[in-house]
């Protein structure tokens, strides 16, 4: 088999997509999110039904929607309802298996902030706020994190806790009351990351392809955990790569 | 206070802007991604208010031209970003560097706001949810408070009912009477309309009575919170209405780039805004070919039937 080239955005597309293998409701954001679910649609999902905070759920979109509030996503949809029907009836509710969430920074416990950086009253820089981010990722069964590996990201203290992860670790986030179950994994462009111990700090679990612990520490502003065995993540496809270049992406909004 | 449901509220947007919407106003401009009435931001734009707060989950492009224009002193939001592009750098500009002037923040997260809209609507006390706990958005509004469950153990954070002075929302269609019709992402223009003590509403066509009739649970406003209906085909570009036209996202794209300089907004607005008497002459000024570009192409939904009873 002949070496197949791809990006680290369709690196990330292809793991984030197989993660969502059986699934049946995910809520997908804008960005890779999207890409990855609708790829995830043709591969390991048939039956996933996409829910967009916008109000759409079982969206089947014509197109790749460059916002989450497309018209792409109401035509052909299930059910197009208002927004307080979605935040309630479906997220908080529970319905929501899995979410996939990013943020401007990361903590160790997988707690996220997009909301300022620098001080909340004199920002430095003023990023976009929770959006639906905060209530995603309190309510939702699980959340994928997909996030680029950058230190500036992948903070030891966030500037501002926005959507909450693990909290300060172990069963915080279970003693206040959180109804979902909290951060699984977080899918970089070099690695898969989880949370897979008692204290839900996160942990290196697999490598992709030509890429070494020490690539993976030198993008963390911790002392980033090891799983006990790091797996190895396969490159992606050359059907995984025909289907985000040709059916799901073809303009190459998101590569 | 019910408005006349029978009364011709028709009127040009100038009239509705001028009645309705006065210097130091509470003002939601809503629609989520579509049908957000620029026209109306623009003609407020255009009439020098001053001092406003303004309201949106997602500000978008209409308020990042509001704030540029200088007449927001505040902004209560949930998500501030140009969607699926990136930065709304005149509202951070605000924000950041007090240009052209300081602009005070009251921020949510989108459901957070969709509580206070919709305790607002139905005149309720405040709206439990499930946020909150375990985020610092709590310390950032004094607003948010977390309570005692009344009926459980655990905390509960509510949030206060929101009553803007006035709601202007984009829709498809409306009778005379402001009977408002709107199909495709609901967004929160229900519940916001209920909620606002002054309803205009913005359509794209002006429909008989009959018309409203023939399809009850389409109508989503009714003409008795309604105030005003003015009629303003492509109201919402480069925002988009379901089934009328798409979403301009060229338009989206261009704005990140030209927004990044305050000099080149001030010229913008001069062009397309200052510049321009009406909506009317902003869709002469682009042309009718450049709308024709967005017209989907037809999905009809089949007719339902309701049964004659009598």
């Amino acid at each position: 088999m002949s070496e197949v080239t791809y990006t680290d955005s369709e690196m990330m597309i292809a793991v984030a997509a197989r993660m969502l293998k059986g699934a049946r409701t995910v809520f997908v954001g804008v960005g890779l999110p999207n890409v990855a679910c609708n790829l995830a649609r043709y591969t390991v999902a048939p039956d996933l039904e996409l829910i967009y905070e916008s109000g759409v759920y079982g969206a089947r979109p014509e197109r790749l929607p460059l916002s989450i509030g497309d018209p792409t996503l109401v035509s052909g949809a299930t059910s197009v309802i208002s927004m307080t029907d979605l935040f309630g009836l479906y997220l908080q509710r529970g319905l929501v298996e899995i979410a996939l969430l990013g943020g401007a920074q990361i903590d160790r416990y997988g707690n996220l902030n997009s909301t300022v950086i620098g001080d909340y009253a004199n920002p430095k820089t003023r990023l976009p706020g929770s959006g639906g981010a905060l209530e995603i990722a309190t309510n939702a069964q699980r959340v994928f994190m997909i996030m680029r590996l950058k230190r500036r990201a992948f903070v030891d203290k966030l500037d501002f806790l926005t959507s909450p992860g693990h909290l300060t670790g172990g069963d915080s986030r279970a003693r206040l009351g959180l109804p979902g179950g909290g951060p699984e994994i977080v899918i970089t462009d070099k690695a898969v990351l989880n949370f897979d111990n008692p204290e839900r700090e996160m942990q290196l679990n697999a490598l992709y392809p030509s890429v070494t612990a020490e690539d993976i520490q030198a993008e963390v502003g911790w002392p980033l955990r090891l799983a006990k065995r790091i797996e190895e993540i396969t490159a992606p496809t050359s059907e995984e790569l025909h289907l985000i270049r040709d059916e799901v992406d073809p303009h190459a909004m998101y590569r | 206070m019910n408005k006349d449901q029978k009364a011709d509220k028709l009127v040009s947007m100038r009239e509705a802007i001028a009645a309705h919407v006065g210097d130091g106003c509470s003002l939601a401009i809503e629609g989520f991604t579509g049908f957000i009435s620029m026209a109306a931001g623009h003609e407020i734009i255009r009439q020098k208010r001053r001092d406003l707060t303004l309201i949106r989950m997602t500000p978008d492009l209409i308020y990042d031209q509001m704030i540029a224009a200088g007449l927001a002193k505040k902004l209560i939001f949930s998500y501030m970003g140009n969607p699926g592009v990136g930065s709304l750098y005149c509202i951070r500009r605000a924000v950041e560097k007090s240009i052209p002037c300081p602009l005070e923040l009251e921020e949510y997260s989108h459901y957070g706001l969709v509580g206070r809209y919709v305790a607002g609507a139905s005149r309720a006390p405040f709206f439990p949810l499930r946020s909150y706990v375990g985020s610092d958005m709590l310390a950032a509004n004094a607003l948010i408070k977390l309570i005692d469950d009344p009926y459980g153990t655990g905390k509960i954070a509510v949030v206060p009912p929101l009553n803007p002075d006035v709601a202007i929302l984009h829709a498809q269609r409306a009778d005379r009477q402001g009977n408002t019709q709107l199909w495709g992402l609901l967004g929160m223009q229900k519940e916001v309309a209920f909620a606002a003590k002054h309803v205009i509403i913005v359509v794209e066509e002006i429909v008989d009575e009959a018309v409203i009739r023939a399809d009850p649970n389409r109508t989503l406003i009714p003409g008795l919170i309604v105030d005003a209906v003015v009629h303003e085909p492509y109201g919402a570009h480069p925002s988009y209405v379901q089934g009328y036209y798409d979403r301009d996202n060229e338009t989206y794209l261009a704005w990140d780039k030209l927004s990044q300089d305050h000099g080149a907004v001030l010229a913008w607005l001069d062009e397309w805004v200052y510049g321009l008497e009406n909506h009317s002459a902003y869709v002469r000024k682009l042309g009718q070919s450049y709308f024709d570009r967005l017209k989907p192409e037809p999905l009809l939904a089949p007719s339902v039937d309701y049964g004659r009873y009598r």
